[in-house]
């Protein structure tokens, strides 16, 4: 079976009486090291599948699997990134990158230098003893994902983790985090209502429909990692992506390119 | 520059009280001994300087209000920090409290001197009180306004109470809890003088008492002026600390 195993997932809200299926019938499966997008507009359900991988919000149908244990509740061996960083404000940034290691029992001397290191990688050294108001959102994020990598997660997941920040900042970023995905060699499930985006960082892109949530297909992205946003392949990518999302299909149609 | 211009407001603003206290001093037909003039309120002071009263009686003061408000404020934040992460047992307490809540410190007085007699505990319980609820309430309320996102953060990493506390709960709700603390520092040091007029035979408010008693207005009114004097300079630290940790805490400067 795969690292990550999801069958007939789905989830319903309740609200004033009324149920709303915010994910129906999502079958995924995710290997060990690989890139995936969570890709679709806004609504379809892409952070209720997220947070239900993570083990923030359950699902109330069918399973989620991880290593083939249902997951229950959220894990210090999988880190979620958020799009509003999700930093402790009353913490300097290096404190921030240290609060992982503090759950762990490492000495003090030892996780200082885990942080600085990890600050390091998404440089901010320099940054170690400011105060987060004081940074740009771009290096606050860049703070987050450095306490992510700083516990060495097996999986990393973001919801939208750039969505608050200008194009070029963002651009930046993603070819960070891409650097750092080669080297470290992490699972990502990324959510993402932007396209480009996540052509040029998936493995595989999962696209989302609305009404109710579910995947409407999943796209490999054969461009590995040496990717040129104005290639050829990339264009390709992308409108196979379109032709998903504005044409009726059928139901989760694997496409191969 | 802008200290210089601030002890000007400071300045004008006394010279005003001054002047219309000695005006209303001039025209008034009451006797010097019952409504005197600043200048006579002001040998007043001097003469319980020289004469030790006035320092014994802000000692005395001083330490009921530092017992009183210290205690109510640490048992507070305590519960306040308890009740707040506990939403269903605080739904039990909330009614008792609000119950409580209004009522007057001053309305406590004569149960408690009852119980407890004339002396160092009135003061103290009363200042207590007067500080207990609004603290308490405020920092239930700064519990409950977390963002969530901090608790999801502390879960993903594996904090877990106690250090949940410390690490998150409370210095993310301290904005909140601060302001109340130094909110309920007036309220408290305005009944400490009720309580002491009450239940004590010594202290500022015991000192207004016994002015009274003795028809010493110009002593009643420069004890009146040395609370308001204290009151201030206690708002002014309380303020000084409130900065430093919110600072400490990565708050505006
Ligand atoms: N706690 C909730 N209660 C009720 N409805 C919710 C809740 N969370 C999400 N939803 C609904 O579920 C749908 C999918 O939400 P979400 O997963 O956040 O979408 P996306 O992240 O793709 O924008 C939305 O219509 C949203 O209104
Ligand atoms: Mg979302």
């Amino acid at each position: 079976m795969s690292y990550i195993h999801i069958e007939n997932a789905g989830k319903t809200f309740e609200e004033n009486g009324i149920e709303f299926t915010a994910l129906s019938e999502v079958n995924l499966d995710i290997e060990k090291g690989e890139f995936i997008c969570l890709l679709g507009p806004s609504g379809c359900g892409k952070s209720t599948l997220l947070n239900a991988i993570a083990g923030f919000d359950l699902v109330n149908h069918g399973s989620v699997q991880i290593s083939g244990k249902e997951v229950t509740s959220p894990s210090t061996k999988n880190v979620t990134i958020f799009q509003n960083y999700g930093l402790l404000p009353w913490r300097t940034v290096v404190k921030n990158v240290e609060l992982g290691l503090e759950a762990q029992g490492i000495d003090k001397k030892t996780r200082r230098e885990k942080a600085l290191e990890y600050l390091k990688l998404v440089k901010l050294e320099d940054f170690a003893n400011s105060f987060p108001r004081q940074l740009s959102g771009g290096m606050k994020q860049r703070v987050a994902i450095a306490r992510a990598l700083a516990v060495e997660p097996d999986i990393i997941f973001m919801d939208e983790p750039f969505g608050a920040l200008d194009a070029i900042t963002r651009m930046k970023l993603q070819d960070d985090i891409l650097d750092i995905c080669k080297n470290e060699k992490k699972t990502i499930i990324f959510v993402t209502h932007d396209i480009d985006e996540a052509v040029y960082l998936a493995d595989r892109i999962v696209v989302m429909t609305p009404n109710p949530g579910k995947v409407k297909g999943v796209i490999p992205v054969p461009l590995h990692h040496f990717r040129d946003r104005t290639s050829g392949d990339f264009l390709l990518v992308r409108d196979k992506i379109f032709d998903l999302l504005n044409m009726k299909q059928e139901d989760n149609i694997e496409y191969t390119i | 520059m802008k200290r210089l211009i601030s002890i000007k407001y400071v300045v004008v603003s006394i010279v005003i009280l001054v002047a219309l206290w000695q005006f209303a001093f001039t025209i008034s037909d009451y006797s010097e001994a019952l409504f005197p003039s600043p200048f006579m309120a002001f040998q007043a002071l001097v003469e319980m300087i020289a004469d030790g009263t006035l320092i014994a009686s802000i000692k005395a003061s001083m330490y009921r209000f530092i017992i009183g408000y210290g205690l109510s404020v640490i048992i507070a934040v305590f519960l306040g920090l308890i009740l707040g992460s506990l939403p269903r047992v605080f739904n039990y307490v909330n009614p008792t409290l609000q119950l409580l809540r209004p009522i007057s410190p001053t309305a406590w007085m004569p149960f408690v001197v009852l119980l407890f007699g004339i002396g160092d505990l009135p003061a103290i319980v009363i200042i207590f009180i007067a500080a207990f609820f609004p603290v308490l309430l405020s920092t239930v309320a700064a519990v409950s306004k977390i963002d969530d996102i901090y608790f999801r953060v502390s879960d993903n990493f594996g904090i877990k109470q106690p250090a949940l506390m410390w690490k998150v709960i409370l210095p993310a709700a301290f904005p909140g809890i601060a302001n109340a603390i130094h909110l309920a520092l007036g309220s408290a040091w305005i009944f400490l003088v009720a309580g002491e007029m009450v239940g004590a035979q010594s202290g500022l408010g015991y000192q207004i008492i016994d002015a009274r008693n003795n028809i010493r207005a110009d002593i009643l009114l420069a004890t009146i002026l040395v609370i308001g004097l204290i009151g201030l300079l206690l708002d002014f630290l309380i303020g000084l600390a409130e900065k430093r940790i919110l600072k400490a805490w990565g708050g505006e400067s």
